[in-house]
């Protein structure tokens, strides 16, 4: 039922060493002492120095990197597939449109957004300009054919994606990927290197903003929104694909008991890092309730701001549009 | 989840138990019979730790599920893939605590083993925390313990810092036990004359099988000595060979976890042989 690939990938990570940064994991004493002075970001359920988060997260991402997807394929049973196919086909990227992908390191989203665009038609050709005078139904259709033919040749086949994230080592993977896909996919996409609260993009230069469990890494929510807004064309929309608090109790129950005892040793296993793990799981419980995070969009500047939780309850894609300042 | 709600019950329990009138002098002499209980004005139930207790640095406590899981899962990766030094030392200290106790229980019993229980010496370069200092082992005359150890080291281009800090094992004796077990594990290397090929390996994993009875050793020992190559392989099964010499050696020799390391570096390595009663290693090269 599973797929020899993914049992290959699998095999293929066990058997990889651990990384010598991540070797330390072993000997490093968890807690860190509380630093006076500066105000507190939640790193998991430690508290770090703002300054100090960003390290720590290129820290706990540059390692596990090489076996993310994999660890991705196994913590979530092959689920978040779905759920990225389902934010992808909500997001609904048609050809021509400039995307803005952030915390996409290896690139799941930013290849789906582009086999999305492609399958979709371009702008329609535009009527068939007929010269007077020879009015068979031959020319007609020639005369169709060639301007049809002209028009698709102009029609972008796919947008394209600019992915930006801190991490190098996630978009070497990403971009070894797209390689792998084709010419036509890694030419679309543009990686940058770069954190969510201070994008290396122009204002109003992307039709849409997408981000896909990335945002509870970031230190500075409403900065990273602001900043989604200032990137967005007016009537762009903004996208973000995250885990959310889980309303079932007995969901909630199962759930935690899975993140905090199962997730952790099965990342020791394949990615021979358990503190990495732990803070995943940490992270997700430390964000905004769903409603909560609705609001800091609204507070940001979006308009028509909603949510949708996915099945099985454990994530939601908020979406939000920019609309043009009066 | 169970932890959890164990330690919420026990905070009830003492907050119970705090209404109780607390005893005084005044009030000794009026106590009945049954209220033998006495009541610790300075308890604080808000100090109770909640969620997982930490025994030792670099401890991870792990439940029931977990150490099964991990336990089954590490086994899996240590056999494909070998050279996953924390597979190996997780499959060690998941599935060893009735060896770790066998093993403190025979550590206390010698004398030596006692004062290293008591000690808890570590072998560490000085950098490292410990009280190595290569240097100074580089320096000591050829033939001797300190000596051998250290072009042991030399040769293969280990250091004693090497060694992960150990994490799964509960009670904070048995983790240095096993610690020391790991510790010593090149320093067997050293006094069974083997080197770091998939041989020399298979024949101090046997040896220390039989000391530890650790199933790490057990099953790597075993799983170890299918793999071995060919060439290997008849230098392993012929007649006096480097199984006989192990196993014969294994059951024979004194514990070396009982051995004070730190305080022999001078010693000759014949005589500490002698000592422990380790055969000479054959010479089949």
């Amino acid at each position: 039922f599973i797929p020899k690939m993914q049992c290959r990938q699998l095999l293929r990570c066990i058997s990889r060493s651990p990384a010598t940064s991540s070797s330390s994991c072993f000997g490093v004493a968890r807690r860190q002492v509380h630093q006076p002075g500066g105000f507190d970001t939640s790193f998991g359920f430690e508290e770090v120095e703002p300054g100090q988060k960003q390290d720590r997260v290129n820290q706990v991402f540059n390692p596990v990197s090489n076996s993310y997807d994999v660890m991705n394929d196994l913590m979530s049973a092959g689920l978040h597939r779905c759920w990225k196919r389902r934010f992808v086909a909500s997001a609904n990227p048609r050809p021509g449109w400039r995307v803005v992908d952030v915390a996409g390191g290896t690139g799941d989203i930013a290849l789906g957004l582009l086999e999305w665009s492609r399958k979709l038609p371009g702008r329609a050709p535009p009527p068939v300009r007929v010269a007077p005078g020879d009015g068979s139904v031959d020319s007609f259709r020639e005369a169709a054919e060639r301007q049809t033919a002209a028009a698709e040749a102009e029609a972008p086949a796919s947008c394209t994606v600019s992915v930006v994230d801190p991490s190098p080592s996630m978009m070497q993977v990403g971009s070894a990927k797209a390689s792998a896909k084709g010419s036509t996919f890694a030419s679309s996409i543009q990686w940058l290197e770069g954190r969510a609260e201070s994008l290396p993009l122009d204002e109003a230069s992307s039709d849409l903003y997408t981000i896909a469990f990335g945002m509870r890494n970031c230190t500075d929510l409403p900065g990273v929104l602001r900043e989604a807004h200032r990137v967005l064309k007016p009537y762009g929309r903004f996208a973000c694909l995250e885990f959310c608090s889980v309303e079932n109790p007995l969901l909630s129950i199962l759930y935690d008991e899975y993140s905090f005892r199962v997730i952790p040793p099965m990342g020791l296993l394949v990615a021979g890092d358990w503190d990495s793990y732990e803070y995943l799981v940490e992270s997700i419980r430390r964000f905004p309730h769903q409603t909560l995070f609705a609001n800091m969009m609204r507070e940001a500047g979006f308009s028509a701001v909603n949510y949708e939780v996915l099945w099985p309850g454990v994530c939601c894609i908020h979406s939000g549009y920019k609309l043009p300042s009066v | 989840l169970s932890r959890r709600l164990f330690a919420q019950s026990g905070r009830l329990l003492s907050l119970a138990a705090s209404q109780r009138r607390p005893m005084t002098s005044s009030n000794a002499s009026s106590q009945e019979p049954g209220d033998t209980l006495a009541i610790d004005d300075d308890f604080d139930p808000d100090l109770l730790p909640l969620g997982d207790i930490r025994r030792y640095p670099n401890h991870r406590p792990l439940d029931c599920g977990q150490r099964a899981f991990l336990a089954v899962g590490s086994g899996v990766a240590c056999l494909a893939a070998p050279w996953r030094d924390d597979m190996i030392s997780a499959f060690g200290e998941t599935t060893g605590e009735w060896a770790l106790r066998r093993l403190r229980d025979d550590m206390l019993a010698n004398e030596e083993g006692r004062r290293i229980l008591a000690e808890r010496p570590r072998i560490r370069t000085v950098e490292g925390g410990g009280s190595i200092d290569l240097e100074a082992l580089r320096r000591l005359p050829e033939g001797s313990l300190g000596r051998a150890y250290a072009d042991f080291l030399d040769r293969y281009g280990y250091s004693p810092d090497h060694r992960r800090t150990v994490c799964f094992v509960d009670d904070p004796e048995l983790a240095y036990v096993m610690q020391r077990y790991r510790e010593i594990h090149d320093l067997n290397h050293v006094l069974l004359g083997q080197g770091t090929d998939f041989l020399g390996e298979v024949v101090v994993k046997w040896f220390e099988a039989f000391q530890t009875g650790l199933p790490m050793c057990v099953t790597g020992a075993f799983l170890g000595s299918l793999r071995l190559r060919p060439k290997q392989t008849r230098r392993y099964l012929q007649e006096g060979g480097y199984l006989a010499y192990a196993l014969r050696t294994g059951s024979d020799a004194d514990l070396t976890i009982n051995y004070y390391f730190e305080r022999n570096w001078h010693q000759p390595l014949a005589e500490v042989r002698q000592q422990l009663r380790i055969e000479e290693p054959p010479n089949l090269k």
